[in-house]
């Protein structure tokens, strides 16, 4: 081992650490020894090769991966856009064997449960949202809080309808679409809390501070400063969990059930009756040994999806022009 | 020298002027709002916790005559026959776990390719070069076009778990089904002996189920994974390029170990997802009582055990239901809260940096 002071000589010293003879000497001639060829791009260094297949393999991967999708939305247009008509939304479904119908009520229905589950989970949602971006870091409430969120986020949604039957209908003695809306509320319930919280913490302090220094009391800086100006981010994830309860349909196999009639008993709306909705109506008619209402399965998944899609992009414009600003 | 009277009269004199002035000090009933609100945002956000706890307790007291009943034999039955009132739900357990990890195993696979594609820019880089060949790269409406293809990839993937499960479900049904038929029958008539392949595909089946799972399970492992590789410092990145590596040595050896907690993360949520996946599965599985390792015959899983049997259950069989609603409760919480403290972990190490 030598003395790294040493080392520092300009004379060849046979004591010399080779490492730092090869130092010196690439220092004198930097580019002594370097083959240009072999720093090529070239198809035919096995390196880059590699490189380049891998990079090829992934991009015809996520091709791959997208296929599912526009095979989809293709299948829906093709089978489901065919039948399209506007008795379909006026119809009621058809008995077994009948020809025509339509599932207007299911369409109805779909709205009302969302619309319950809406109503529920908003207002518990964004205050909650709140409480978790203002608390301080610390708190026990708030970690715990957003941990709750987090394990809700991958509730199965089948067992938010166990739930609702347990607390609900076995309570009321009845399939009803409340019993529905609340089942939804429990899966739309994380999505709204953790939008919500994200989109109110990313508020510029100062405009917070500025609020608090004029003397605003926390509920007025909440009201007239933050949410407002978290307010596309936070709409953007209500429209979110709203497409996503819209699609659902686990949770309303035993909670809404289905019905082949309108929500309304005698002119007036009964939400404490069987309740149709359009991702039931999807599931029960698919398997059904009947052209009509197979052919009726498309078409209401097509009308399903165009209005999951079209919420759920409305939600995405939201925060897009939030990030532009 | 201002006394209290003094601040008193200004503060009159001030109301007197303008009532609205935005500085006058807050008045009762804005105190007694705050208070109020306050208040409220922490009784909503208990809420959020007690809902859980209420959630497990209610299915739990449901399932208790169940439990009293058939014990931990429940878990290890094979026969599930209401008529002779003997349930058990390990083929239910078996089929939840395999067609889960199956899925798993194709979403991660392809989640993480999308997830290296996205992070990496290579539908931007294409495009800018494209726009290059055509001196467009730094036009004004044209310029944009990268970022804006970028956004739509992402876009697109996210869309995938926007699509209803039910939707999937009657595409896999009437589409998927009769298209991997023939390979299936072929597979099998080939290579019978092979474990995986020792049935035919006469129907609804794990192999259609598997696939349509992975394609939900996707867009989870690609959004997580691809937050990860993104949250990598570049300054590694630059000095493993700095050191000759090419794109590939530095994605294998630099990024995606770095990376490697966050993309685990997403795997375990994504597992929990797929464990709780119903609509799709009890469309697709087949529903038949089978403790089978063939891809190609039908099982069936918890989530559609309680789908199928849920709406025509009697009084007697409510309990059993909610002992297996409990199973799967319990099988996903863990799995959940274990993905979550993985991803926590995984945002504190990088913070941490």
């Amino acid at each position: 081992m030598s003395d790294p002071r040493q080392s520092s000589s300009p004379s060849p010293d046979p004591g010399k650490n080779l490492l730092v003879q090869a130092q010196e000497e690439a220092i004198r001639n930097p580019l002594e020894g370097v083959n240009f060829g072999e720093l090529e791009l070239s198809l035919y260094r096995p390196r880059t090769l590699f490189s380049i297949l891998l990079s090829i393999l992934v991009g015809g991967m996520t091709v791959m991966a997208l296929v599912p999708l526009f095979a989809v939305l293709w299948m829906l247009i093709w089978r489901g856009g065919q039948k399209l008509s506007l008795a379909l939304f006026t119809q009621l479904p058809p008995a077994p064997l009948e020809q025509g119908g339509g599932f207007g009520n299911a369409i109805v229905g779909t709205l009302v449960i969302v619309a319950i589950a809406s109503v529920i989970t908003i207002p518990i949602g964004i205050f909650t949202g709140v409480y978790l971006a203002q608390a301080k870091g610390d708190s026990k409430l708030a970690s715990s809080v957003r941990f709750a969120a987090k394990v809700l986020t991958g509730f199965p949604s089948i067992l938010a309808g166990v739930f609702a039957y347990g607390a609900i209908v076995l309570v009321t003695g009845g399939y009803s679409a409340i019993a529905g809306g609340i089942a939804l509320s429990i899966l739309m319930l994380p999505t709204i809390i953790l939008t919500s919280e994200s989109s109110i913490a990313m508020v510029p302090a100062r405009m917070k501070e500025a609020s608090i220094g004029m003397g605003a009391t926390t509920a007025q800086t909440v009201w007239m400063v933050l949410l407002p100006t978290a307010m596309p981010g936070i709409l953007t994830g209500i429209m979110l969990a709203i497409a996503r309860a819209a699609g659902e349909t686990a949770p309303l196999l035993f909670t809404a059930l289905f019905s082949n009639y309108w929500l309304t008993s005698g002119g007036n709306l009964n939400l404490m009756q069987p309740t149709a909705s359009l991702a039931v109506l999807i599931y029960n008619f698919s398997g059904m040994p009947f052209k009509n209402q197979v052919e009726l399965a498309w078409a209401a998944a097509f009308v399903l999806v165009f209005m999951v899609l079209v919420i759920n992009l409305i939600g995405r414009s939201f925060s897009r022009e939030q990030v532009l600003q | 020298m201002g006394t209290a009277s003094d601040i008193t009269r200004a503060r009159e004199e001030v109301a007197a002027w303008h009532p609205g002035q935005i500085w006058q000090p807050p008045t009762k009933r804005q105190r007694w709002f705050d208070v109020a609100f306050r208040k409220l945002c922490v009784a909503f956000a208990a809420l959020t916790v007690v809902l859980i706890v209420v959630l497990v307790v209610e299915i739990g007291i449901q399932a208790i005559p169940a439990f009293r009943e058939f014990g931990f034999g429940f878990l290890t039955g094979r026969v599930w026959d209401p008529n002779a009132h003997t349930y058990g739900i390990l083929p239910e357990i078996w089929g939840t776990l395999y067609t889960s990890l199956l899925a798993l195993f194709f979403g991660t696979l392809f989640g993480v390719a999308a997830a290296i594609f996205l992070a990496e820019g290579y539908l931007g880089e294409a495009v800018f070069k494209l726009l290059k060949s055509f001196n467009l790269h730094f036009h004004p409406f044209w310029g944009k076009l990268p970022q804006r293809c970028e956004a739509l990839l992402k876009t697109l993937i996210e869309l995938l778990a926007a699509v209803p499960s039910v939707v999937y479900g009657l595409w896999g049904l009437f589409v998927v089904i009769p298209m991997i038929r023939p390979l299936c029958n072929w597979l099998h008539s080939q290579f019978g002996w092979f474990p995986l392949f020792s049935t035919d595909l006469s129907g609804p089946g794990i192999l259609p189920a598997v696939l349509v799972l992975a394609i939900m399970v996707l867009p989870t492992i690609t959004a997580i994974s691809r937050d990860a590789l993104v949250s990598v410092p570049p300054k590694l990145r630059m000095a493993a390029y700095g050191l000759g590596a090419t794109r590939w040595e530095t994605i294998l050896g630099v990024l995606l170990p770095t990376a490697s907690r966050g993309i685990f993360g997403g795997i375990v949520l994504a597992f929990g997802r797929a464990l709780g996946e119903t609509m799709a599965l009890a469309m697709l599985v087949g529903n038949a009582n089978h403790l089978t390792v063939s891809l190609f015959s039908p099982a069936n899983t918890l989530a559609a055990l309680l789908a199928n049997n849920f709406p025509e259950a009697d009084s007697k069989q409510i309990p059993v239901l909610m002992y297996a609603a409990l199973v799967l409760l319990a099988i996903t919480l863990v799995v959940n809260m274990f993905g979550a403290v993985v991803l926590e972990r995984a945002a504190g190490k990088a913070e941490a940096k």
